[in-house]
């Protein structure tokens, strides 16, 4: 099923994740049937085809890859953490640590809260680092499996599908989200209670009488806290990581716009930096404040 | 750029992080950082109680060194009055030694002086005796002149 080797291909190429589910055939163009067994789908049409039921394994790898290296550096620090005079790792840990506990301080009063600062923690860093893989050349991690994967298994390298950056794939931050959201709720009701938490959803802004009117505008507001934040994040390395495809389709296009392609690559890359810090902080600041807010009455 | 169980997956890898994070990561290293906060406050208070501390020991020393000086300022004029009085009693006993000395002497002098005229007297007397007896050998009484004689020495 390989493609031709075009501009769109290309691009289409690189947007596609490794989709493991149910396999399914084109019998005829538009019409797919399931053959019955499982496996990775050889292209965005069948990926589509799989349904809900079906996993982008190089999103989970990457992240849970990630998400290990940070615990592993953070837990290896808290292992021989001190008192005394740090040295250079738990400097750096906790220098970062003690970043996240003002940011978390000065947006989060809702008292003593365990949970909420380690949060902050691991979304900030977690994010920072899968954000962080928009930096790694496009091309070069996706050549590499797919190499490995046709030099091991021998299919056709054009049908193993490889995104690095798991930030880019809306499941990622939808799920991330998602737990927020969970974790909104539950706080919501611990503290205001059932009665306070459903008041909240009615009687305000328009009082009590505007109830149905009031009912929609809160739970509007509710739903596109985890959605907002799921889509800014994806949304903006969705477009860094686009824009980075679309600079490295130049590097085909002659000499001349070959090194004015890497020119771009590399003032992209610096500009980069400051928007994969900037959505990580982005997105543990706006959960610290949701948080906040379901920790606080309103009257 | 669908939507499936990732989604789970990612929201499950996502609270076992968070979960991990919040029981192995977080509190130790937090704990160290109020620890050595709490550290570094104590010994500043520490340094300053040691400030505080060296300051009082100063004033008492300034005060012991006064002291001191006032003590020895006090025994240098006790000393120096001591002295004044010793050489004034001595004084006082040369005065009085020499006075006596003196007196005696004149005493003695007087004494010899009496003597003398004694012996003078006595001798006078004989001188004159054997003078007027010598000159008036013959016409006159021996006793009757002597009694005058002598009445005329007492006078002397």
């Amino acid at each position: 099923m390989a493609e031709e080797l075009t501009t769109s291909g290309y691009i289409k190429h690189h947007l596609q994740n490794l989709t493991f589910g149910q396999k399914h055939e084109e019998i005829e163009p538009g019409v797919w049937a399931p053959t019955g067994d499982y496996g990775f789908a050889m292209s965005s049409g069948e990926a589509a085809q799989m349904g809900f039921w079906s996993i982008n394994v190089d999103t989970m790898f990457m992240s849970i890859l990630l998400g290990g290296l940070m615990m592993w550096f953070f837990r290896s620090v808290a292992k021989k953490v001190s008192a005394g005079v740090p040295t250079g790792t738990q400097n750096f840990a906790e220098w970062i640590m003690e970043f996240i506990d003002d940011t978390v301080r000065g947006s989060f009063s809702g008292g003593k809260n365990t949970l909420v600062a380690p949060m902050a923690l691991t979304i900030f860093v977690w994010v920072f680092l899968m954000n962080l893989m928009d930096l790694i050349p496009v091309d070069v991690i996706p050549l590499a499996v797919a190499h490995g994967a046709s030099a091991i298994f021998g299919v056709d390298p054009h049908d193993v599908f490889f995104k690095i950056v798991p930030t880019t794939d809306p499941n990622a931050t939808l799920g991330m989200a998602l737990f927020v959201f969970l974790l909104m709720l539950y706080y919501s009701f611990k503290v205001k209670g059932v009665g306070g938490f459903v008041g909240e959803l009615t009687l305000q802004p328009f009082g009590k009488w505007a109830l149905p009117i009031n009912l929609v505008l809160e739970t509007v507001t509710l739903i596109a806290k985890p959605f907002s934040l799921a889509l800014r994040l994806f949304g903006n390395m969705y477009a860094g990581e686009m824009v980075f495809i679309l600079i490295a389709t130049m590097y085909g296009a002659g000499l001349v716009l070959g090194s004015f392609a890497g020119l771009l690559q590399v003032g992209w890359a610096i500009f980069h930096i400051l928007i994969i810090t900037l959505q990580a902080f982005i997105f543990m600041v706006l959960t610290t404040v949701y948080m906040d807010m379901a920790h606080q009455e309103h009257h | 750029m669908n939507i499936n169980a990732t989604l789970i997956g990612q929201l499950i890898a996502f609270a076992i992080f968070v979960a991990f994070c919040m029981k192995y990561v977080w509190p130790p290293i937090m704990q160290a950082l109020e620890e050595r906060k709490k550290k570094i406050a104590d010994g500043l208070a520490a340094a300053e109680r040691g400030r505080h501390e060296q300051e009082l020991a100063e004033k008492r020393a300034q005060q012991v060194i006064h002291e001191a000086k006032d003590q020895a300022s006090e025994i240098v004029s006790q000393a120096q009055r001591r002295g004044n009085e010793i050489v004034d009693e001595a004084k006082g006993t040369a005065r009085t030694e020499g006075e006596r000395i003196l007196s005696s002497a004149r005493a003695e002098i007087e004494q010899e002086a009496n003597r003398a005229r004694d012996e003078l007297r006595a001798q006078v007397a004989t001188v004159a005796l054997a003078g007027a007896g010598k000159i008036l050998s013959r016409e006159i009484d021996d006793k009757a002149h002597t009694d005058l004689l002598d009445e005329l020495v007492s006078q002397i």
